[in-house]
């Protein structure tokens, strides 16, 4: 992967300065679109530091999956934002991001399930988000490959409908915020890892990196997989554990599965690209670990759990697999905000497996929360204080977790 | 199979069969204040590096028992019913 990227320049090499207004720990999707959204609103002495290429965490190796479906008011307003940033996002940046609102099917196998999904259409229709429960009939029209018969050990009875989710290159969207926000005046560092976080009078007053100190009052957390690794550099301990999420990518096929789909019960979803390869995702390991390497259990069963739901695709072979680390809160919802015993330390983490759907709308609000220094009401429900005080979330519709 | 855990009773088996515990924490005193007992109930050293933490061996003999395992490479480096505290305190303590 990085040598393709080497050649083709995405970015200008940049001259690193020695003090910055704001620095922006991580060079993914969340770092990059905060950097932009910054840059928007004239806040342009900032970098952002990434310790090895953009979107080599978790926004290179996500399954591109956007969609604002979810279970709560909370989530469901947040994602909402975020689905409408991204359906105008490559004219916004004039890079095209490929985004491909095919629809999204979540599939119910149990009755307990679809009255969940009633539930879930409920609250998103409230929200004006375009959801439905459809009968196997509506299912078979928008995917006929699913197997809709009563053979598998866990039938299909019905369908949570999401016209507007689809799939995203999640690479194009990096590249997309990093090159504009270049262009405005962002300095983009890769390759530089921070090492330490420096405080004065309790408060940020720069971090150490692999290239030397960097002086800045404000500095964003913007990692996934590493959020307590740099929070604990700054003495913050997170409510995060740090387990691995796996997928896989077949063989390209003829386009034949449109919707992007989702199943709770059997631990999969499955959506299939502009080119044509089916892209495999499955729950979270059921363990704390950093290890980016992928396991034979996972494609094993994941393979037999998508079988359940497309048999056509037996002969199909995989390409490849990997995995990515992902921060996961208790109540499956991210930490957003300054920490207030930390003044000038922001976070944006604890995105455990939904943190790609939600870049935009994060860097759009914590760039306004740094620029205005007040918390908008969006994120104000994901403060980190919500432990202490006893107001969890519970999102329910996170995805790659088990309920 | 991802890696092997060395159960004390039953000797090496898969992941699979095991269930991760979280990472070992001491309990707080009854009359600790609310705050500490809600950091002891959310917060993590979530190390990336040595960890001491509960394993169930839930597919064999479910017994709980303590691993220490490296995290970033899932190296099992001992296991034991209970093993004594870590120096550097990564990991072993909440």
């Amino acid at each position: 992967m990085i040598g393709p990227l080497r050649r083709w320049r995405v970015m200008r090499p940049q001259q690193r300065k020695s003090s910055y207004d704001v620095v922006i720990v991580g060079g993914g999707v969340h770092g990059l679109a905060i950097a932009y959204e910054l840059a928007r609103r004239g806040v342009r002495d900032v970098a952002v530091l990434e310790k090895q290429y953009i979107g080599a965490g978790g926004s290179g190796r996500n399954t591109a999956i956007i969609r604002s479906n979810y279970r709560t008011p909370e989530g469901v307003a947040f994602y909402d934002e975020s689905v409408r940033i991204y359906e105008g996002l490559a004219v916004e940046l004039g890079f095209n991001v490929l985004f491909s609102q095919h629809g999204h099917l979540t599939l119910a196998h149990t009755d307990a399930a679809v009255a969940g999904l009633r539930v879930r259409a409920e609250v998103n229709q409230l929200q004006g988000v375009d959801s439905v429960v459809i009968d196997r009939d509506e299912i078979r029209k928008i995917a006929p490959a699913l197997d809709l018969s009563d053979h598998p050990r866990y039938p299909i009875h019905a369908a949570l409908f999401h016209p507007p989710g689809g799939i995203i290159r999640h690479d194009a969207v990096v590249w997309g915020y990093a090159r504009r926000a270049q262009e405005m005046g962002v300095h983009i560092h890769q390759g530089v890892e921070v090492t330490a976080i420096d405080l004065a009078d309790g408060r940020i007053a720069g971090v150490q990196t692999t290239d030397g100190p960097i002086r800045a009052g404000t500095v964003v957390n913007a990692t996934a997989g590493w959020a307590s690794t740099i929070a604990a550099m700054a003495g913050v301990r997170l409510p995060i554990v740090t387990h691995p999420l796996q997928a896989l990518v077949t063989e390209p096929l003829k386009p034949f599965l449109d919707p992007v789909l989702v199943s709770a019960t059997l631990h999969v979803y499955v959506s299939q690209t502009d080119r044509g390869e089916l892209v495999i995702g499955a729950e979270i390991d059921p363990y704390a670990s950093y290890s980016h390497r992928s396991t034979l259990a996972f494609m094993e069963t994941s393979a037999a759990h998508v079988l359940e739901l497309l048999p056509s695709v037996a002969g199909v072979r995989v390409l490849r697999q990997w995995a990515g680390i992902c921060d996961m809160t208790p109540d499956f919802s991210p930490i957003i905000g300054p920490v207030p015993d930390v003044p000038g330390f922001i976070l944006d983490v604890g995105w455990g497996t939904y943190g790609f759907k939600a870049g935009p709308v994060a860097g759009r609000r914590v760039a306004e929360l740094i620029a205005t220094g007040t918390t908008p009401p969006v994120l104000a429900p994901f403060s980190i204080e919500r432990f202490a005080t006893g107001s969890l979330i519970g999102e329910k519709a996170a995805a790659a977790v088990s309920h | 199979m991802s890696f092997l855990i060395d159960c004390p009773l039953c000797g090496p088996r898969e992941t699979g069969e095991y269930r991760y515990g979280g990472e070992l924490q001491t309990r707080p005193l009854p009359d600790s204040p609310v705050s500490t007992w809600s950091a002891y109930l959310y917060e993590r050293t979530n190390v990336a590096g040595i960890e001491r933490a509960w394993w169930f061996h839930r597919a064999g003999c479910r017994r709980w028992f303590q691993v220490e395992r490296d995290t970033r490479t899932n190296e099992v480096i001992r296991v034991g019913w209970t093993l004594p505290a870590l120096t550097t305190g990564a990991g072993a303590d909440g």
